[in-house]
């Protein structure tokens, strides 16, 4: 077995003690509870800094787990988890809306459906769980999208299909809606995957503020649509809806 | 002007915890408040409630309930009760306290009672008269134990100075004044004739219950009375047994009507019309509802008690999953059950088969197994325990099912639900609202006082979430079957005389 490496060790040491902590920790602090010189552990937090495993804070000079660390750790929730906790909620937003009900996470790139609650007429409907939607012509791919962006190259390498018309397949038309969905805090996709059909989203985000998954209704446009635009109040509903079952993810602790 | 909008408020009294919920004229929840109270665990196999906790906690959340949604009792048409069934209580006439905690349905101290009425009079003789076997779940002999264990108590409930309840009477009481039960929650205690629905004088001698403390038995659908306090002049207008409850709430109005509840167990209830049907196959026999002066329907009942807490037994005892939903992940890494049944006979086999001496096992095991595979099995366990219970309500009822409704926290698991109607061979559907119990209250209460015309306006509220139809080849799902119940047969005649730490 080849020797183990050292500092490797000690910068995972070092991200160990900072996960286990709600507040930030100072370099003096952390070298006395890792047993380390400070100059060690100093060059070890400038490193992990620098690929955005740690945070400095500006005014303090103390460290926390960086962005990337946190989202390496907190982006996968088990999709039978997320239908289980979003049951009710989901069901309240189809009887609310009068529309069928779809909940996604990102899953290589697209879109999986994890849950999906039918539009309540009873009508002959099909489940739609475990078929997979492409992101960048959905309201659920695209607010997944909008809180990962790193999946964009990802999507431009595989090519950015053109379903309809309206589909965005621009990378640059497509941050750019990415920007505005982030700002407004919800995503709709007017007849972009499917001439007839219009899809409004939101994001469901853990207690850790990561978007784990995005919740929407989708439907024809005559419904749906007001003066070419997602209705307020259907947007209201699934972004209440979505903001519920973020409540309900962020009321438990993982164990 | 618009018309004012009004809803219904319903009380859940439930085994855990009491809730109160709100809904409004299309059966849309609008608002859940919830309190939990703690068990008392007097020793091994003693379970009781405090039933003054539980009365301050259901006032509670119907204040809380109610504040949530801004609503005043002027705003709420009618209440109505769902509760657990066969909890008994005893309290005084004059002074209203409690004499006695609650004695849970849980609860297996009677059972030197329950030998020994079975012992003297046999099951048929309460089957044929209450449509229940002997056990140590009904109300009747948490009773006869009760006017046993405290001094005097006999006598005073001769004189009527004392009276008997179920959760429902219990809350009735409190809400209106009013000592009386409805005739899903009296179908439970072993005390009521299911042809007169009155109380049996014989079984009455049987247990030694004096007729004096006994509410009277009114229809389920009903005005009981006025409520006070927070609900002031809100009128208290239907009971129901929790899964009666349910079935209420799942619009099964008609003979041939199924729904199944999966919780840590699952209750099974069919419809079977306006007649009884005493069951050959160790199904429980009771009543569905009895709407006003309609005649009443009847329900089979088939209860299974293992089947989420099989899951929860996995990631408890087994720690091979960290929640329960995970179950499904875990089962869908591989193909199939790979040959490996799971038959969860943790304290025996209960319906169809009742054989106490029974426990559980593992069949099939080979090298191949990996834990995919038992995740599988305890899923399919689920399924295979509930095709029995529907098997043996075909052969009791003579009805076929067109569909089996489903609701409960395990419809979250598609795996599961797929697999319910590939054994099945039948569509299984989710209703839009998950909280069928409660709804179920709401329903009767709003029916009776007017706020939905009838049944067909509910079965209009009704609306499906979900449907899962059977995609199995017959000859997989039958042997697939034949395999199950030779694992089944592999329980049996394990408990022996003379094992220790083990009372069955």
């Amino acid at each position: 077995m080849p020797g183990r490496i050292q500092s490797v060790e000690r910068a995972a040491a070092i991200l160990k003690l900072l996960s286990g902590r709600s507040r930030r920790v100072g370099v003096v602090d952390l070298a006395g509870e890792l047993g380390l010189p400070k100059g060690t552990v100093h060059g070890l937090l400038r490193t992990l800094q620098h690929v955005g495993f740690v945070e400095q804070d500006p005014e303090t000079g103390k460290y926390q787990l960086g962005a990337a660390m946190l989202h390496m750790g907190s982006s996968y929730l088990d999709g039978n988890e997320l239908r289980t906790r979003a049951l009710n909620w989901s069901d309240s937003l189809a009887a609310r809306s009068h529309e069928a009900v779809r909940i996604g996470t990102l899953h290589e790139g697209q879109v999986l459906i994890v849950h999906h609650v039918f539009r309540p007429d009873d009508s002959l409907q099909t489940l739609d769980v475990g078929s997979l939607l492409p992101a960048h012509a959905t309201a659920l791919g695209k607010v997944l999208l909008a809180y990962h962006p790193y999946v964009l190259d990802q999507l431009e390498a595989a090519g950015l299909d053109a379903f309809t018309g309206a589909t965005i397949c621009d990378r640059d038309r497509l941050e750019l809606e990415l920007g505005r969905i982030r700002e407004r805090g919800w995503a709709s996709d007017i007849g972009e995957l499917t001439p007839s059909q219009v899809s409004i989203a939101a994001p469901i985000k853990d207690r850790s503020g990561m978007t784990s998954g995005a919740m929407g209704i989708f439907g024809p446009p005559d419904r749906l649509l007001v003066a070419r635009q997602p209705r307020g109040e259907l947007v209201a509903y699934v972004r209440e809806a979505a903001a519920a079952v973020s409540r309900e993810l962020g009321a438990i602790p993982w164990g | 002007m618009a018309l004012r909008e009004r809803y219904v408020a319903a009380i859940d009294q439930g085994t855990a915890s009491s809730r109160c919920l709100v809904f409004d004229r299309f059966a849309r929840l609008v608002s859940v408040a919830q309190k939990e109270h703690p068990h008392i665990y007097v020793r091994p196999g003693w379970v009781e409630h405090d039933p003054e906790r539980i009365w301050r906690n259901v006032e509670e959340v119907v204040a809380r309930s109610l504040n949530d949604a801004r609503l005043e009792a002027s705003d709420v048409v009618a209440l109505g009760i769902a509760n657990q069934r066969e909890t008994t209580i005893v309290w005084d006439r004059a002074t209203g306290r409690p004499l006695h905690n609650a004695i849970n349905w849980q609860d297996t101290r009677t059972e030197p009672i329950v030998r020994e009425l079975v012992g003297e009079y046999g099951h048929e003789f309460f089957r044929e008269r209450s449509g229940l076997p002997v056990a140590t779940y009904f109300s009747g002999p948490k009773l006869r134990w009760i006017l046993h264990s405290i001094s005097g108590l006999q006598k005073r409930a001769e004189r009527g100075e004392v009276l008997f309840g179920t959760m429902d009477s219990w809350l009735i009481w409190r809400l209106t004044g009013r000592h009386l039960t409805d005739v899903t929650n009296a179908s439970r205690t072993l005390l009521m004739n299911l042809h007169t629905l009155d109380w049996d004088g014989e079984l009455l001698d049987a247990l030694g219950v004096p007729r004096a403390m006994l509410p009277e038995i009114r229809p389920s659908v009903e005005v009981y009375g006025e409520a006070g306090g927070k609900l002031a002049g809100v009128p208290v207008a239907a009971a129901l047994g929790d899964q009666q409850a349910a079935l209420f709430g799942q619009t099964c109005f008609s003979a041939g009507e199924a729904k199944c509840t999966y919780g840590t167990g699952s209750f099974l209830l069919l419809n079977t019309g306006d007649r009884p049907v005493i069951s050959s196959s160790g199904l429980l026999t009771t009543l569905c509802c009895r709407v006003g002066e309609e005649q009443p329907s009847y329900a089979l009942e088939g209860s299974i008690a293992v089947t989420g807490a099989l899951v929860q037994w996995f990631r408890d005892n087994l720690t091979l999953i960290a929640s329960a939903p995970e179950i499904e992940s875990l089962a869908r890494t591989v193909e199939d059950n790979g040959g490996c049944y799971f038959v969860p006979a943790f304290s025996g086999l209960f319906a169809p088969h009742w054989r106490g001496d029974a426990r559980g096992v593992i069949a099939g095991l080979t090298s191949y197994i990996t834990k995919g595979h038992l995740a599988r099995a305890v899923l399919e366990a689920t399924a295979w325990q509930t095709r029995e219970v529907v098997d043996a309500m075909r052969a009791d009822a003579g009805l076929e099912l067109s569909m089996l409704r489903v609701d409960g926290g395990m419809t979250a698991n598609n795996l599961l639900m797929q697999f319910q109607a590939d054994v099945l061979d039948l569509p299984i559907v989710r209703p839009n609202v998950a909280e069928t119990v409660s709804l179920g209250a709401a329903y009767a209460a709003g029916l009776a006082v007017g706020f939905w015309p009838d049944t067909d306006a509910l079965r209009a509220n009704w609306h499906m979430a979900a449907q899962w139809r059977p995609n199995m080849e017959s000859a997989v799902r039958e042997r697939g079957y034949r395999k199950w119940r030779k694992a089944v047969a592999r329980t049996v005649d394990w408990v022996d005389e003379d094992d220790e730490d083990d009372e069955t």
